[in-house]
């Protein structure tokens, strides 16, 4: 599918609605939906702009029936998305899980409100990360990415678009409330500059096709129901023609595949950035809304002449050990600010095996977390 | 049976594939499998055009057996898998299994609104009153003081009647058979899949397993018999006074409307939005 570009080169928008255009510019064309804060205006926005491109929008009675739409679309060979924030991500689980099983491409925005359950609509939190990561049953691994501004939000859904169909998986792209209802300029790459991946397609007879084959990669080629390749698609555990298997040998080849072909392509699909780290030896380790105040607070400590940087990790799994330990190896302290308890505070301490001095910084009251709230902690102990 | 259905059914069967199948010896699903077949060779629906998707449960496990585009989803969301397909490429023939437990307890949000929404589907359901695949525990079509596994003492909810269900939330077509009545169920589900709309055929099957024995109704034959002696069809029952009708139930065609087409309707809404 072609990359539709917006008809300007720089606009004035809020996350959601750049989390709208990013999709369409990735090839996106089915959404399916259910309407909440704070992610509805990805839905109002493609509800406009999804039957301008060919597309097609449709808001369901539910997020069971969003995801399990979404699958359904994807399987007729349309690359296509949902959005929604946390009661309805719970409600998405299973068929999340089902999408992992049978690697079926989607991509699945959570716009984070604050608290559990109804929880803060309309404030931001950072609570469902390991949900994101977890949240289905089973073993299974899955791609979460996490986005800090409305540029990323453009950038990053394209890339989630990529992801999802190179390795056939659904990608789980976090926003939270305040980058999702923020409103920055954006100015958009030029239609030739954007990378734009689709799945790979069988081109054997099909007859030789192998819906599920073990190759080197790990990831079969797709192809979409309708052309021609007649196969069956099941979240039983399946072997390599798609039909269910209960024999051990069989199960571990899928599911090691399914390892495997992520493990593969880690380069590609840990995606960080980082800022004034090149001399730093005081780190924050920041994802999301609290990227932009870390940044402030980074900038600020330089001011005062501690040597701070920055590490933002737009992916968050498969998690990007190999470069956060580095960043434990360089610097003398870490700080992981989250809007949360401490999920990805964990991961680094996971990582760090007491290296270095890693703290946390929370909060878990519908509030931000203010630039100087990290710069208190980074002077701490100068 | 007769040497050409049994041929015209192994023509689209996936022999060198999963066989033996799941189901019970005598189990009615493989009649409504048989009647699908007979269905789709008599419209002259190419394998390539057709996906048949289902729900989990014993009517679940019908697709991985035929040689179409076959999709088993999750339990209770055929129609929401479905719904995307049909959206995703009109051009195809989206059929979908489902069991009463499936379509009605867990799916049955999915199923009314599919209804209401008239996307070009068609919807089978197995209706054997029982939840057969978990092991008879009671569904939303349990008949009020029958015996299920987790209804031990006799069951004190009562009943969906499921083509009516569908006929009140607005479905185009709707049909309802037995798997005794095997002519009717080939003209209905062929009407059903003919139908430009949201087509719904609910056949009650034989779960003599999980729904007989419990109820001492006896062998597949014996649960056919009932469903012999216990139907009337939609014209008779036009004829008949309600009292004769009581504890009957109809079948034959429930409903046939036209109505605007989901994907038609899009089609208008992509002109307007200036596509
Ligand atoms: C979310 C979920 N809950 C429960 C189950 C377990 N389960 C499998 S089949 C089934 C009921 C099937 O009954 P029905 O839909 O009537 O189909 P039948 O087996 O009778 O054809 C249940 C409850 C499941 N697979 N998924
Ligand atoms: S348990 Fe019942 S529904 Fe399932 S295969 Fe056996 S007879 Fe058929
Ligand atoms: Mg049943």
């Amino acid at each position: 599918m072609a990359t539709v570009m917006p008809k300007k080169k720089r606009s004035l928008l809020q996350g959601n609605e750049a989390i709208a255009l990013g999709a369409l510019a990735a090839g996106c064309r089915f959404f399916a939906g259910y309407p909440i804060t704070p992610a509805s205006e990805i839905s109002e926005v493609l509800s406009a702009q999804m039957p301008q491109v060919g597309g097609t929008f449709i808001q369901m009675e539910d997020e069971i029936a969003s995801m399990g739409a979404i699958i359904g679309a994807s399987i007729a060979g349309v690359k296509s998305m949902t959005a929604t924030s946390g009661p309805g991500f719970s409600l998405m689980q299973e068929n999340i899980g089902y999408a992992c099983i049978t690697e079926t491409p989607c991509v699945v925005v959570n716009v984070m409100r604050g608290g559990g359950s109804t929880g803060l609509p309309t404030c931001p939190g950072q609570g469902d990360v390991m949900q994101a990561r977890w949240g289905t049953h089973g073993d299974n691994p899955i791609i979460v990415l996490a986005v800090s501004t409305v540029t990323d939000c453009f950038d990053i859904t394209v890339r989630a678009f990529n992801l999802s169909e190179k390795y056939r998986i659904p990608v789980v792209l976090l926003s939270d409330e305040v980058v999702s209802h923020t409103r920055e300029t954006v100015i958009f790459p030029s239609p030739q500059d954007i990378e734009i991946v689709d799945r790979i397609t069988p081109s054997v007879p099909p007859e030789w096709y192998v819906p599920y084959e073990n190759n080197s990669t790990g990831i079969p080629d797709m192809a979409a129901f309708g052309a021609g390749y007649r196969y069956h698609i099941t979240g039983l555990v399946h072997d390599e023609r798609g039909f269910p298997t209960q024999h051990p040998e069989e199960i571990k080849i899928f599911t090691n595949r399914l390892f495997r072909k992520l493990a593969q392509g880690l380069h590609e699909i840990q995606i960080v950035k980082t800022f004034m780290m090149n001399d730093a030896d005081v780190a924050v380790i920041a994802y999301g809304s609290v990227t932009r105040s870390a940044q402030r607070a980074v900038v600020d400590a330089r001011s005062k002449g501690t040597k701070a940087g920055l590490l933002q990790l737009i992916t968050l799994f498969p998690f990007p050990e190999r470069l956060v330990d580095k960043v434990l190896k360089q610097c003398k302290r870490v700080l992981v600010p989250e809007m949360n308890m401490g999920q990805i505070y964990r991961e680094v301490q996971r990582v760090n095996q007491g290296k270095t001095d890693v703290k946390k910084y929370n909060r878990i009251d519908g509030q931000f977390i203010t630039p100087d709230e990290i710069l208190g902690e980074l002077l701490l102990e100068e | 049976m007769p040497k050409e259905i049994t041929k015209l059914i192994h023509k689209y069967l996936r022999h060198d594939k999963k066989f033996p199948h799941v189901w019970c010896p005598g189990c009615g699903n493989g009649v409504i499998l048989g009647s699908l077949i007979r269905a789709i060779d008599r419209l002259g629906l190419t394998k390539d055009e057709i996906v048949l998707a289902s729900g989990i449960g014993c009517s679940g496990r019908m697709p991985v057996y035929v040689d179409f585009n076959t999709l088993h989803t999750t339990h209770g969301r055929a129609l929401t898998f479905a719904t995307g397909i049909k959206l995703a490429k009109p051009s195809l023939t989206v059929i979908t299994v489902m069991g009463d437990g499936d379509a009605t307890a867990i799916g049955g949000n999915h199923f009314i609104h599919a209804a209401r929404r008239n996307v070009n589907l068609t919807a089978i359901i197995i209706n054997n009153q029982i939840y057969g695949m978990t092991g008879g525990q009671f569904s939303p079509t349990t008949p009020y003081g029958s015996h299920a596994a987790t209804a031990p003492y006799g069951h004190i909810e009562h009943a969906f009647s499921i083509a009516e269900l569908a006929v009140t939330a607005g479905a185009a077509f709707v049909g309802r058979g037995t798997v005794y009545h095997v002519q009717i169920l080939d003209k209905l589900i062929k009407a059903a899949v003919l139908k430009r709309g949201f087509s719904v055929v609910e056949i009650i099957s034989n779960c003599h397993i999980q729904f007989g024995r419990r109820n001492e109704m006896g062998n597949p034959v014996t649960m056919m018999e009932w469903m012999r002696d216990n139907s009337v069809t939609v014209e008779k029952a036009e004829k008949m006074p309600s009292e004769d009708l009581e504890d009957k139930f109809t079948i034959g065609i429930l409903a046939d409307e036209e109505k605007p087409i989901y994907t038609e309707e899009y089609d208008k809404i992509r002109e307007r939005a200036g596509d």
